[in-house]
């Protein structure tokens, strides 16, 4: 039994979903330009990954037992119908949320991250809890990712840089020393 | 002569995915299995077939149905196509070769999200043919395959100085471990990118200085 910790800061910093497993790369580079809607993308991901979890969760234990080649088609439609089912539920109740998380919450749907934090969960056979605090820690990792990217690219703009290699070529060696970085965390736990 | 002129443009739709409108290097899609799984030229070469095998089983049926799909539903009836496919050739993967199953892990099963594939099938199959929407999606998934195998070689060959599990260099060869490990995949498909920029402009100021010359 992996303790919740452990589950946590793995997920997060030393297999951070979108530096080291590079899931969830489009918002990545697409909506990376300003740290607050970075931020904002950041928690609409760690909130849908939460119902993914709990969705996966569900499958699991219910219906994929008796069917295990549904396991792709399912998920993604779940956690698709899902997502939108609690979008027009947070548009009712709470205005002010669904304003923040904004346009990012149907696109994070078709991320590979989420389809990915599926995945993962059921291989390495987490539970419920385990599931939520993975999802919790992954999602984290992600948001971390994009304010640090976003913050970089704010100050690249400032820059002076060849202009053959700016856009997309330059956002990825940028990513590339951001993943670097992540490295160092490699050993942070023994045996990690 | 019009089978002939079909022929001619199921031959421009293939060759424009290879290098004119390539996925990766001018589209920049599908970029998550691109940088993921090109740690060793095997591992490209599977993914780009995996690739090749769903996208082309895909736009087949979409466009074969693309009549019959109702509008308001169509993105999810791709999403089922796609997801059909895919279990496919996971099922069929974990029989026939294991290993590479293995090493791409869940990276097959990913396919599902690659933006390239619904792209396609919503820019091209539900519009067109069968034959121009296979012929389409040969393209794309070629040009696909070449730019994994490029990336894939590149970072073999500076990460473990072998290509396809072959070394190239001898013993003496100091591997360039950080190319095999995620930053190098970034680093690399950076520069290749800067490579084809570099390219493109080359071609511009030629065709622009041709114009000038012409003109006087």
């Amino acid at each position: 039994m992996e303790s919740f910790v452990y589950i946590f800061m793995g997920a997060m910093v030393i297999n951070n979903f979108t530096l080291s497993y590079f899931l969830g790369l489009c918002p990545f580079f697409g909506v990376s330009g300003k740290v607050t809607t970075a931020l904002r993308l950041g928690l609409a991901n760690i909130f849908v990954m939460l119902i993914t979890a709990f969705c996966a969760w569900f499958l699991n234990t219910y219906i994929l037992i008796y069917a295990p080649y549904l396991k792709i088609i399912s998920y993604i439609l779940v956690i698709a119908s899902t997502v939108q089912f609690v979008e027009m539920v947070i548009k009712k109740l709470s205005p002010d949320l669904f304003r923040a998380l904004g346009i990012f919450l149907p696109l994070i749907t078709t991320n590979c991250a989420i389809l990915g934090l599926a995945i993962f969960m059921t291989n390495k056979g987490y539970g419920l809890g385990q599931g939520l605090i993975y999802a919790l820690g992954a999602g984290a990792g992600v948001t971390l990712a994009l304010v640090l990217m976003a913050g970089l690219r704010e100050e690249a703009e400032l820059s002076d840089v060849p202009a053959l290699m700016r856009g997309t070529a330059m956002n990825l060696i940028i990513a590339g020393l951001l993943s670097l970085a992540f490295m160092g965390f490699a050993g942070l736990f023994s045996g990690a | 002569m019009s089978d002939l002129n079909s022929s001619a443009r199921a031959y421009t739709e293939f060759a424009k995915g290879i290098w004119k409108e390539n996925p990766v290097f001018v589209q920049v899609l599908g970029m998550c299995p691109m940088l993921a799984v090109t740690n060793t030229a095997i591992n490209a070469v599977a993914m780009g077939a995996a690739t090749l095998f769903v996208l082309v089983g895909s736009s087949f049926l979409v466009s074969l149905l693309r009549n019959y799909i109702p509008k308001q539903v169509r993105i999810s009836t791709y999403i089922v196509i796609i997801a059909t496919f895919v279990t496919v050739i996971d099922y069929v993967l974990k029989a026939a070769a294991p290993e590479v199953h293995r090493d791409l892990g869940a990276f097959i099963a990913l396919i599902v999200v690659n933006c390239l594939i619904l792209g396609r099938q919503e820019a091209f199959a539900s519009r067109n043919t069968v034959k121009m929407a296979v012929a389409d999606a040969l393209g794309m998934s070629a040009g696909f395959a070449f730019a994994l195998l490029c990336l894939g070689g590149v970072r073999e060959i500076l990460g473990s100085g072998s290509l396809f599990g072959i070394s190239l260099f001898g013993p003496n060869f100091e591997p360039w471990v950080v190319m095999i490990l995620p930053p190098g995949g970034f680093i690399m498909l950076g520069l290749i990118l800067f490579f084809f920029s570099w390219l493109e402009q080359r071609a511009r100021d030629r065709r622009a200085r041709a114009a000038l010359e012409g003109g006087a």
